[in-house]
């Protein structure tokens, strides 16, 4: 097992912060009347807040210490001031629950917007986004960095706020109350404050620490349970969690080492404010002996002193949420930055009727498609001829997936595509559907370059049956449909017993209705694809690429859906890629591809006759005889 | 959770111990300061022999201690407290990686790998803020409650009263907002799943998506359940939200009701000025201990989910156990046999997968398995490493019961590669020699060549030392498939069993593979599943099935001759060939 870590570490600092934050506001923007409420009773809460310790030395100066020792007090005035602080506290307590409500609003509405602009940008990205990212990465986005932003709007933001309010506040009554023990204080609010800070400091480097060890545990985990059968086979359970007591042990150092800081942060802090607590005491009791201090006064200057503590730390405690929060933001907005996938391509795909010979637009479907080039109006009839000139393509610089292939299919014919495993085969019909762009030649369908037709009309017109089997949640009449949202269920299951798939699928505990979960964990592989050929086949495009598409499907059973395949096929151009070569024998033309280039073309017969790199592979089996 | 904790804390008890009674000790000094202030106004102030300088020293200087002390004690106690909660993270997360290495395929089919990995990061990490919450807040809350109310009584037991109102106001209204809260956020996390899920599968399916130009589709697909878990985001915070005014609420009013008689008896005479105001600094410390107990207690009920979820794996019943007691007992050869063995993958299926199997393998032999998809070939071998125990029947391996021998012994001798292979991350020597720790590197490259694998090692720059990155991603299927293969023959097993394993590999390969083995390695029994007729048609006996169970077995021409199927199969396959 090599000792690097399992995955790239995700940065945890922000570059720009200002950027950053600038944007998470102008996600706020169209929130910003609501945030003028918010801010008003944050104002109001705090105020009260202020007000409240403050309201003891007018309580006790003029209602309580006069009135001390008379017989016949009168309590009216004692009454009125308590029913005045009565109904300020009402206020504070009516803004706070108000702010907090409205807070609920905003900061729920405003992750529904981020979660979906980056979604929506993700949807318009390029294949070669997804094809550089690992889907934990992607999820990563909307499972962690979205949910940090949430403290930072919901909590952070407001406590701020109230926060600087509630410090200007005190400390001005604080002032008024005594400017010389407001000294002392201040004092020790700095001490505090700097201990925050050095505590903070200290205590974010294993932070930092902590997310890293648990990212690789994280990493080391999945690929170990992901290939938890391996681990069976070959008896290496011990190892495994050898290697796993390494990483867990050090993700344990990291872990006390930063929730030492954090979690003593918090006594220290409260016991500064006390001993600031007991100075003020001692101090004030002094100053109301030489009679430059009320006793009134020296009550609400202690429960000052007791407030301010608590906001001051509490900020501080949150300044690492904050940063990663921020870190988090900036991670999804560069995505949201990162372009999408560009289509200038302009010509569209309309439904067409021949009028006595004249290609006609028209709005319902007609069966009959046509290339419609909006700029001059003049209709092409869709009839799936596809050409490649001298097409050069590679994934990265210098490293040549693709020279100079050219080849054509004229509508209706089967080409098939055959050789080993990077041989270039799906990176073709990875250019034909423009999930990747030529770097040089060009692509032709009915004559027009793919790089002037609109992505979605070329797609569109394009029916695809891929390696991978993909199934989305949902019944299985859903997952068919998927090929064609305007298909009725008697077209699903048409298109259903076509690819052989209904009488499994009656088998299934609801048949059409059965629910399909996981991307389908409840079905073979082999089902699984023949719902691909469903779903391809009730998207009735007038082209067809089928990359693997029966590779899970044994012999037998492919033999069985065969006359399915040729009537799906059938008045279609087809593009086969095959690893078996009985699947492609009957196709009007073979290519055979080797390291990026076609070395035969022909078709099967002629193939064999010219006794090279197909015959070999066809024979290759064949000599045992 | 508190069995949990009582279980992981292991080593770190000690911590665990002692960090509750420092904090029990830090709340009397804290607790001990407003009474302090106490003395300061009333006899140091309002002494009634007049004014008294040293005593307010006197009391300032116990004051400053005891803030000291506290502070020493509730550092100390943090740390204890960062060492317990991350001790026990790291005993717990190591139960649940054992208890998963021991699984079973049957157990492993029941867990998702995504569903493991967050039990074991972001479950742990709601666990150990809990474990926190309960070492730290659910010690010091109800302690700093406690003494805090006995200080108030004994300063004034008239106005204590206002306490024996206002706490249990204050609990009745905490607790009716968690429990109606509760059930809310429980939906919220289903919702998030669902969301989640539905990105995932949107993501591994993104080509289908783009390729039925469904992006709009989806995109409302996204919002409608991203819209469900706002709504059901600010449902359950409505709620939440409550704790806070309600909170204030009751404070104010003791404030107001404490002012009131308060200030009363002190008009009356039957209480002082620094009574009053030590207990103005009480009720924050009471009413305050009691929200922290609130808070506490939730976040204890939200672990909740996470202690379910945990104990889900460290309870889930492992059905192969390792019975064989004697360690010495090792197959004596790679010889099988099959005794009247039926199977099915959970107690509660309908079906068998496989029905009353009959066979017999003499050692050395070269044996096919041939059939449709379904047919359950993969089931049958998976039965001889013991990767699931028979239902009915036995399964015998080098003259014993499968069950009779240690399973390590037993997955020696029994090499599979499997259908669908993984590779780690990590050179392709390190990666060949998961088959045997141990091994030299001309055992290595004998195994690698064995497997038509040595000429395409040494073609890249690195050779033996090229990293394979996660999953194997640098090198193609076919040669993922031959690494595989060699791996397998590094164990140097008495029986290798290779399903499928060389679909991706071409048939010249796939052939010199099969000679290789013939040759070099005659004693040892290889059993290989295929889609190829090519790849079996040499075997020494082939095994026809269908539907779990076994149609035919015979050789390449018996069955020819015999079996409608197998002459199918051969017929598409190699058909037009021999021209």
């Amino acid at each position: 097992m090599s000792e690097s870590n399992y995955r790239e570490i995700r940065r945890s600092r922000a570059n720009d912060i200002p950027a950053t934050v600038k944007r998470i506001f102008r996600y706020l923007a169209q929130y910003r009347w609501l945030l003028v409420i918010v801010f008003f009773c944050i104002i109001i809460e705090a105020l009260t807040n202020v007000a409240s310790s403050y309201f003891f030395t007018p309580l006790i100066n003029d209602y309580i210490l006069p009135l001390a020792g008379q017989k016949d007090p009168d309590l009216s005035g004692f009454i009125g001031q308590l029913v005045k602080m009565g109904c300020i506290y009402m206020c504070g307590i009516t803004a706070a629950y108000i702010y907090r409500r409205i807070m609920s609003i905003v900061t729920t509405g405003t992750l529904h917007n981020m979660r979906l602009d980056l979604f929506s940008h993700m949807q318009d990205m390029p294949v070669q986004f997804y094809d550089t990212h690992t889907h934990g990465e992607l999820m990563n986005f909307y499972t962690n960095d979205i949910d940090a932003i949430r403290p930072l709007i919901g909590d952070t933001l407001p406590q701020m706020i109230n926060t600087i309010i509630s410090l200007v506040g005190s400390m001005t009554m604080m002032i008024i109350l005594s400017p010389r023990l407001t000294l002392i204080t201040m004092t020790l609010l700095v001490l505090v404050t700097s201990v925050s800070v050095f505590v903070g400091k200290r205590s974010r480097k294993y932070f930092v620490k902590v997310m890293r060890t648990v990212s690789d545990i994280n990493g080391y985990v999945e690929e170990m349970l992901l290939g938890q059968k391996e681990v069976k086979v070959f008896s290496h359970e011990k190892e495994s969690v050898k290697a796993f007591s390494k990483f867990n042990d050090e993700t344990m150092e990291a872990s006390i080492k930063s929730n030492m800081f954090a979690q003593s942060l918090m006594p220290i802090n409260v016991n500064l404010s006390y001993i600031s607590y007991a100075v003020v005491a001692v101090l004030g009791a002094k100053a109301c002996i030489e009679g430059s201090l009320e006793l009134g006064a020296l009550a609400s200057f202690l429960l000052y002193t007791r407030q301010i503590a608590g906001p001051v730390s509490g900020l501080s405690q949150q300044f690492n949420g904050v940063m990663m929060s921020i870190a988090g933001a900036e991670r999804m907005f560069e995505v949201m930055d990162t372009p999408t996938e560009v289509d200038e391509g302009k010509i569209e795909l309309v439904n067409a009727m021949n009028e006595e010979g004249i290609l006609v637009e028209c709005s319902q479907r007609t069966g009959t498609f046509a290339w419609k080039d909006p700029a001059t109006g003049d209709l092409t009839e869709l009839k799936g001829d596809i050409r490649l000139n001298d097409v050069t393509f590679s994934y990265v610089p210098d490293k040549v997936v693709l020279r100079d292939v050219s080849l054509y299919a004229k509508p209706g014919q089967k080409i098939a595509f055959v050789g080993s495993t990077g041989a270039g085969k799906t990176t073709i019909t990875n250019l034909i559907n423009r999930f990747y762009d030529v770097q040089e030649g060009v692509i032709t369908y009915d004559g027009i370059p793919v790089n002037n037709i609109k992505k979605s009309s070329l797609r569109k017109s394009l029916g695809m049956v891929l390696q991978d089997t993909n199934l989305f949640s949902g019944t299985v009449m859903d997952n068919i449909r998927y090929g064609n949202l305007e298909a009725t269920d008697e077209e699903c299951i048409a298109a259903a017993k076509l690819a052989n798939a209904d009488s499994f699928i009656n088998r299934l505990p609801d048949g059409y209705d059965t629910m399909l979960t996981a991307n389908g964990a409840n079905l073979s592989q082999g089902q699984r694809q023949l719902l691909n050929i469903a779903r391809a086949a009730v998207s009735n495009p007038p082209v067809l690429i089928l990359d693997e598409a029966t590779s899970s499907i044994d012999t037998h059973t492919e033999r069985v859906i065969e006359k399915g395949m040729d009537k799906l096929m059938q008045g279609r151009t087809v593009f086969v890629i095959a690893h078996r070569l009985s699947t492609v024998r009957n196709s009007n033309a073979i290519m055979v591809l080797e390291h990026g280039q076609i070395v035969e073309r022909g078709d099967h017969d002629d193939l064999l006759r010219q006794k090279g790199r197909y015959y070999k592979l066809y024979t290759g089996a064949a000599e045992l005889d | 959770m508190f069995k949990l904790v009582l279980k992981y804390t292991k080593q770190f008890k000690w911590a665990a111990i002692i960090a509750p009674v420092l904090v029990a000790l830090e709340v009397l000094f804290e607790v001990s300061i407003p009474r302090t202030m106490t003395v300061i106004i009333d006899e140091g102030i309002n002494g009634a022999g007049g004014v008294n300088m040293d005593i307010i020293y006197q009391a300032g200087w116990k004051m400053v201690m005891y803030s000291f002390a506290a502070m020493l004690l509730g550092a100390a106690s943090g740390i204890l407290a960062a060492m317990a909660s991350s001790g026990f993270i790291r005993n717990l997360r190591l139960a649940l990686y054992e208890k998963i290495q021991n699984f079973s395929f049957a157990n492993m089919d029941k867990f998702e790998v995504p569903s493991l990995v967050t039990r074991m990061t972001k479950d742990m990490r709601e666990l150990r803020m809990a474990y926190l919450a309960i070492i730290r807040m659910l010690i010091r809350a109800p302690f700093q409650l406690i003494t805090s109310t006995i200080m108030v009584f004994t300063l004034n037991a008239q106005l204590g009263k206002i306490f024996l109102v206002a706490i249990p106001v204050l609990a009745i209204g905490l607790y009716l907002i968690s429990h109606f809260a509760h059930p809310m956020f429980r939906v919220l996390m289903r919702k998030f799943d669902r969301m989640n899920a539905s990105l995932e599968e949107n993501f591994v399916g993104i080509r289908v998506v783009k390729t039925f130009v469904r992006e709009n589709f989806e995109k409302k697909k996204f919002e409608d359940s991203s819209l469900s878990v706002r709504k059901q985001q600010r449902m359950a915070e409505s709620l939440v939200i409550l704790n806070n005014p309600f909170f204030s609420f009751v404070t104010y009013a003791c404030m107001i009701a404490v002012s009131w008689f308060g200030g009363n008896f002190i008009i009356a005479g039957n209480m002082t000025m620094g009574e009053f105001m030590s207990y103005l600094s009480y009720l924050r410390s009471i009413l305050f201990g009691l929200m922290m107990v609130s808070f506490a207690l939730m976040q204890i009920i939200f672990a909740q989910a996470s202690v379910d979820r945990a104990n889900e794996v460290l309870n889930e019943k492992i059905d192969i156990e390792d019975k064989g007691t004697d360690p010495e007992l090792v197959p004596e050869d790679g010889s099988v046999e099959f005794r009247n063995v039926s199977f099915k993958y959970t107690a509660d299926a309908h079906k068998y997968a496989l029905e009353n199997i009959n066979l017999t393998i003499k050692s050395g032999e070269m044996v096919g398995i041939i059939g449709s998809t379904g047919s359950s070939k993969t089931t049958l071998v998976q039965l001889l490493p013991r990767l699931y125990d028979v239902t009915e029947g036995e399964v015998l391996v080098g003259g014993h019961d499968v069950r009779e021998y240690r399973l390590d012994n037993l997955r020696k001798s029994v090499s599979m590669v499997l259908q669908k292979n993984v590779l780690f991350s990590g050179t392709i020597e390190e990666n060949l020699k998961w088959g045997d720790q141990n091994a030299t590197h001309e055992e290595v490259v004998e195994a690698a060549r064995c497997a038509q694998a040595h000429d395409f090692i040494t073609s890249f720059p690195k050779g033996y030392e090229t990293d394979l990155g996660q999953g194997g991603v640098n090198v193609s299927g076919g040669q993922k498939q031959r690494l595989c293969i060699a791996r397998a023959l590094l164990k140097k097993p008495d029986i290798i069993i290779m399903d499928d394993s060389t679909s991706a590999v071409d048939t010249e390969t796939d052939k010199k593979i099969r000679t290789a083995l013939r040759e070099r390695l005659a004693g040892m029994t290889t059993i290989i599943i295929a889609q190829r007729i090519s790849s079996i048609m040499d075997a020494d006996k082939i095994v026809v099935m269908n539907e779990g169970k076994i149609e035919d077995i015979g050789t390449h021409d018996e069955l020819m001759g015999r079996n409608m199927v197998y002459h199918d199969l051969y017929e598409t396959q190699l058909k037009g060939v021999s021209q």
